[in-house]
């Protein structure tokens, strides 16, 4: 900017321009240097390993995991702890799942048939949210059954609901002491900040390694990935409270505790309650890839479906799941506006309590029908609208490639030989030093010395997990995605952060595609583009769009009304107005954009392994299925967890450093 | 009823090792600037009398709303002595202080800090609640509070719902809930528009004929100070200036930060008769009207001028001296004094 000020030139300003295109300079002179490199030193030193040879470091991890499994039932560590912790979780989870999924005894429902079920969440769902939202759960509760999934939903509905409570009870407490104690929170962001950057993906071998294959593990999972949102949630709702009401409490002679409870909680409601939306979607989302490791459930449906390239029927699990995400994500948000309108005496009237009165009874009346009827207790039918359902996505995708081939191939292959493949080949084929080397000093020139030891330290881990080859085939792909994903949400971004009126169309779909569980992403693009990696890519960046564009779209929507109405009395056109007034503003965003992008990115292309996408994924996954590759496994996710430390740390150094010059 | 005795708070790192070292006698900037310490409040001793309405006045940064913070511990001082009826309450223990925050001392912020999610009725019967009374008895304290300030009908209104001078109502009203014995009021009108402002500041003087409540009101505004303070202290830089009733201050500044604050004031609503009367001349004819020393100039200029005479300023039957027309008019053009 300061480049083109019409300001007299002095000397000191010509030095600032040399200073400003410094880092340009460094930058383009690294990637010439890797380039030139990569290709003159292609093929020495590139740590290649087949599938099947283990490394020694791969070869300790399997006897790691063995030792495991031979003392889970003597050494007293496993007896007396972690036994202890599986065996109740397990009790707990199938507690829930008795009552609302899995037949017991003789019976042939659960405690709670279909009936009692449909009604009694459809009322929960009016006393926390309203009657549209009751009528929606109905309705979608039906079309569930009418899928042919309802013990599967109702799986995964336990599983979810188990570890949303055990999330909750542990979040929320932790959350409130990170609100109220700085240096609590000090310490425990950058564990919340580690767990959300590691791809979900790879701690579901080393909690099955302890917690043993079932439900255990997938609660386990699962509440690794959802307490976060619900700690982090909290303590932002405590932080909220406006400080003056807090002290006037206390000056009125109020405890600490009588100040949270009577001031600071009522206060942070409404966020919490948003906070509990969010560890809600999240374990729905992480209890579907909990299928991999043998959760049951819709998820499983579609891993089964998805491993023998089932289409139809993954497609109609996948709407499964997603009916099901529509209706958690609908009732808590609903509920979390009511938290609002509650201050406004609206509730509590006459007519209000009547309903709730009929509601209830309507509710007993259903549980008791649904445990006496059998038509009442399994869903009738074997699903015949699912099949349909099942049939009709077969149909289309068998009518799309039969009559498309060519161009789906085409763009298959027109992106893998011109795009994928090149980026691929030269990082598989350069000399491990040349590209670690290459990030180190990526890593010195935008974050300087501390971010260059770590990057040197995520270089040299991943080298001796023995994946070095493995990890580079990965990154092509996470490349090509992110790169992707940035051009979209800078497209889109700025679209949307220009117009209210695209803003007020977009927003819903982005916040929709954000709730959906990672899973269901693949299954239309499998359809459309076979088992490949370009069906993860292109998975992976319809995945990790919404996150990017909206992190944009905000920037741009946030650059001060004083630079715009400056930039458009000073007569720019539009392309000038984003190109050189809010593009710049919102750099910013732009690289935050960029950071989510990635991390989102990664996630998604490693459980692209499933569907043929190769690289560390797919060792994860055959890692759960090969005893004598469960060693390789970890050693995968290893690897990708100090890939993204890698990736999330050198995009983050270069959002610290946007932020930086701007303030120069 | 409270005796303030050199009292410090100083924010930092090591507070304490400030105070008494030659570094306490820096300026601000240079202290913040050498070791990263801020002097808040620097070495503040007063009195309030039972029944007192004592102002402590100052700009944005002085200090002021530290100290009468300091004076409920809401912020602990870093050094000093507050007693509250022969009690320290620096040394009592939190039971205590809570005690005392509950049944002896109330405060009115600047902000309102009304809690959103009550109604007013519930904002106002809070102290009582969390005191374990009743709510067929608080609910019945906090309507008489509620007439007490003018706000029938609102009780069961969201304070969102009502606007800023109604919710520093609420504040008020919250702070005599439980009839303490201290008012602390830190800025309590400077959100609100200027004629609101005017009516509570009535409001404030109405409360305190009726129930003769000590008070520790913080302004930033000199005319508030004047119109509202028996006492006013001028804090700047965490130090309090000077004390003295308001005439005394625009009368005799004690130094040009004072004299520089009060200068644009119209004197004549605050100087009295016995500040501008002066020793007759030699021939002057002493049988003009007889008027107190107690009365303003403001309020005496009538006479003042409709008397072809000097005024003679009179007090227990002694002539204390005299004014005229030419007196009067310096003292309103500001030219004297």
């Amino acid at each position: 900017m300061s480049a083109t000020v019409l300001a007299k030139p002095k000397p000191v300003q010509k030095a600032n321009v040399v200073q400003k295109y410094k880092m340009e300079l460094y930058l383009s002179a690294l990637s010439a240097g890797f380039v030139f490199f990569a290709i003159l030193l292609r093929g020495i030193a590139t740590l290649p390993l087949d599938t099947s040879s283990l490394t020694s470091f791969q070869s300790w991890l399997n006897s790691v995991s063995d030792w495991i499994g031979n003392n889970q039932n003597s050494n007293p560590f496993f007896t007396f702890f972690i036994n202890v912790i599986r065996d109740s979780i397990d009790a707990f989870v199938t507690g829930i799942q008795d009552l609302i999924s899995q037949s017991i005894g003789n019976n042939a429902s659960p405690l709670i048939g279909w009936l009692g079920i449909v009604v009694l969440l459809s009322f929960v769902a009016y006393t926390v949210a309203n009657v549209r939202i009751a009528i929606l759960v109905f309705l979608g509760l039906v079309s569930l059954g009418l899928l042919g999934f309802w013990q599967e939903s109702m799986d995964t509905l336990a599983l979810t609901l188990a570890a949303v409570v055990l999330a909750l009870i542990i979040g929320i407490p932790l959350g409130i002491c990170a609100g109220l104690f700085p240096r609590f929170e000090k310490v425990i962001t950058p564990f919340l900040d580690f767990a959300q950057v590691m791809p979900t993906f790879v701690y579901l071998t080393p909690v099955t390694l302890f917690f043993l294959i079932g439900p255990a593990s997938a609660t386990i999972v699962t509440m690794v990935y959802a307490i976060p949102p619900a700690l982090r949630i909290t303590s932002v709702a405590l932080h909220e409270v406006p400080w003056s009401s807090v002290e006037a409490a206390v000056s009125m002679g109020s405890t600490r505790i009588q100040a949270l409870r009577k001031v600071q909680l009522p206060q942070a409601k409404r966020t919490i309650v948003v906070g509990i939306n969010q560890t809600i979607m999240a374990a729905l989302s992480m209890v579907t890839i909990a299928a991999l490791i043998d959760a049951p459930g819709l998820g499983k449906v579609v891993v089964t479906a998805l491993e023998s390239l089932d289409i139809g029927k993954s497609f109609q699990a996948g709407l499964g799941i997603v009916i099901l995400a529509v209706l958690l994500d609908r009732t808590t948000t609903a509920a979390a506006s009511k938290v609002d309108t509650e201050n406004s005496h609206l509730v509590s009237h006459k007519r209000h309590r009547q309903i709730l009165l009929f509601g209830g009874i309507a509710t007993l009346v259903a549980l008791l029908i649904s445990r006496i009827y059998s038509w009442a207790g399994n869903f009738p039918g074997t699903g015949l609208i699912g099949s349909d359902i099942a049939r009709y996505a077969d149909d289309i995708v068998n009518w799309i490639q039969l009559h498309f081939v060519s161009v789906t191939n085409a763009i298959t292959n027109g992106v893998s030989y011109g795009l994928i493949n090149p980026i691929q080949n030269l990082l598989t084929n350069s000399p491990w030093f040349v590209t670690g080397l290459a990030f180190v000093l990526l890593a010195l020139i935008l974050g300087g010395k501390k971010l260059a030891i770590i990057s040197t330290l995520c270089v040299l881990g991943i080298v001796g997990t023995g994946l070095w080859s493995d990890t580079m085939t990965t990154l092509a792909s996470v490349l090509v995605a992110a790169t992707a994903t940035v051009a979209i949400g800078i497209i889109f971004g700025v679209w949307i952060g220009r117009s209210k009126r695209a803003d007020q169309i977009m927003r819903p779909m982005l916040d929709a595609g954000q709730v959906l569980p990672a899973f269901v992403y693949l299954v239309p693009f499998l359809g459309l583009f076979g088992a490949t990696r370009f069906t993860a890519i292109m998975a992976a960046i319809v995945y990790a769009a919404p996150a990017s564009i909206k992190l944009m779209a905000d920037g741009i929507a946030g650059v001060p009304a004083s630079i715009t109405e400056a930039g458009i009395a000073a007569g720019s056109n539009k392309w000038q107005m984003i190109v050189k007034v809010q593009l710049p503003s919102a750099r910013r965003a732009l690289a935050l954009s960029t950071n989510q992008g990635i991390i989102y990115v990664l996630a998604m292309v490693v459980v692209g392994g499933l569907v043929g996408a190769g690289g560390l994924g797919y060792l994860v996954v055959a890692g759960f299925t090969q005893l004598n590759l469960t060693g390789k496994g970890l050693a995968a996710g290893l690897a990708i967890v100090l890939l993204g430390i890698l990736l999330d740390r050198i995009t983050q150094a270069a959002a610290a450093r946007s932020m930086l010059e701007r303030t120069k | 009823m409270i005796s303030v005795r050199h009292v410090w708070k100083v924010f930092g790192s090591n507070p304490t090792q400030i105070i008494g070292s030659p570094d306490a006698n820096l300026s601000r900037s240079e202290l913040r600037a050498k070791t990263g310490n801020t002097i808040a409040v620097r070495d503040v001793s007063f009195d309030v009398a039972p029944g007192e309405v004592f102002v402590v006045m100052g700009l944005s940064g002085s200090g002021k709303s530290t100290l009468v913070r300091c004076m409920t511990r809401l912020i602990e001082p870093t050094q000093g002595e507050i007693f509250f009826q022969e009690e320290d309450i620096l040394k009592v223990d939190e039971k205590r202080l809570r005690e005392l925050r509950k049944t002896r001392f109330s405060m009115v912020f600047q902000h309102f800090g009304l809690l959103p999610h009550r109604k007013v009725i519930d904002n106002i019967a809070y102290s009582l609640e969390i005191n374990g009374v009743s709510k067929v008895e608080r609910h019945d304290r906090a309507n008489q509070v509620i007439e007490l300030v003018g706000l029938q009908g609102y009780g069961h209104a969201y304070p969102e719902k009502l606007s800023g001078g109604m919710q520093q109502r609420v504040g008020l009203a919250r702070a005599l809930a439980v009839d303490p014995q201290v008012l602390f009021l830190d800025e309590p009108f400077s959100a609100l528009d200027p004629l609101i402002r005017r009516d509570m500041q009535a409001e404030v003087i109405r409360l305190h004929h009726q129930l003769g409540k000590t008070m520790v009101f913080i302004t930033h505004d000199l005319a508030e100070a004047v119109k509202l303070g028996d006492r006013i202290a001028i804090m700047r830089d965490g130090a309090i200036v000077q004390i003295g009733t308001p005439e005394e201050l625009v009368a005799a500044p004690a130094d040009d930060y004072v004299a520089n604050f009060v200068q644009d004031f119209p004197k004549s609503q605050v100087l009295t008769l016995r500040w501008i009367a002066r020793k007759p001349d030699e021939n002057e004819d002493l049988s003009g009207p007889i008027l107190p020393p107690t009365v303003t100039v403001h309020n005496s200029m009538r006479q003042i001028v409709e008397s072809a005479l000097p005024i003679r300023v009179m007090e227990d039957g002694h002539l204390l001296g005299v004014v005229t027309t030419k007196d009067m008019l310096s003292v309103v053009s500001g030219s004297e004094l």
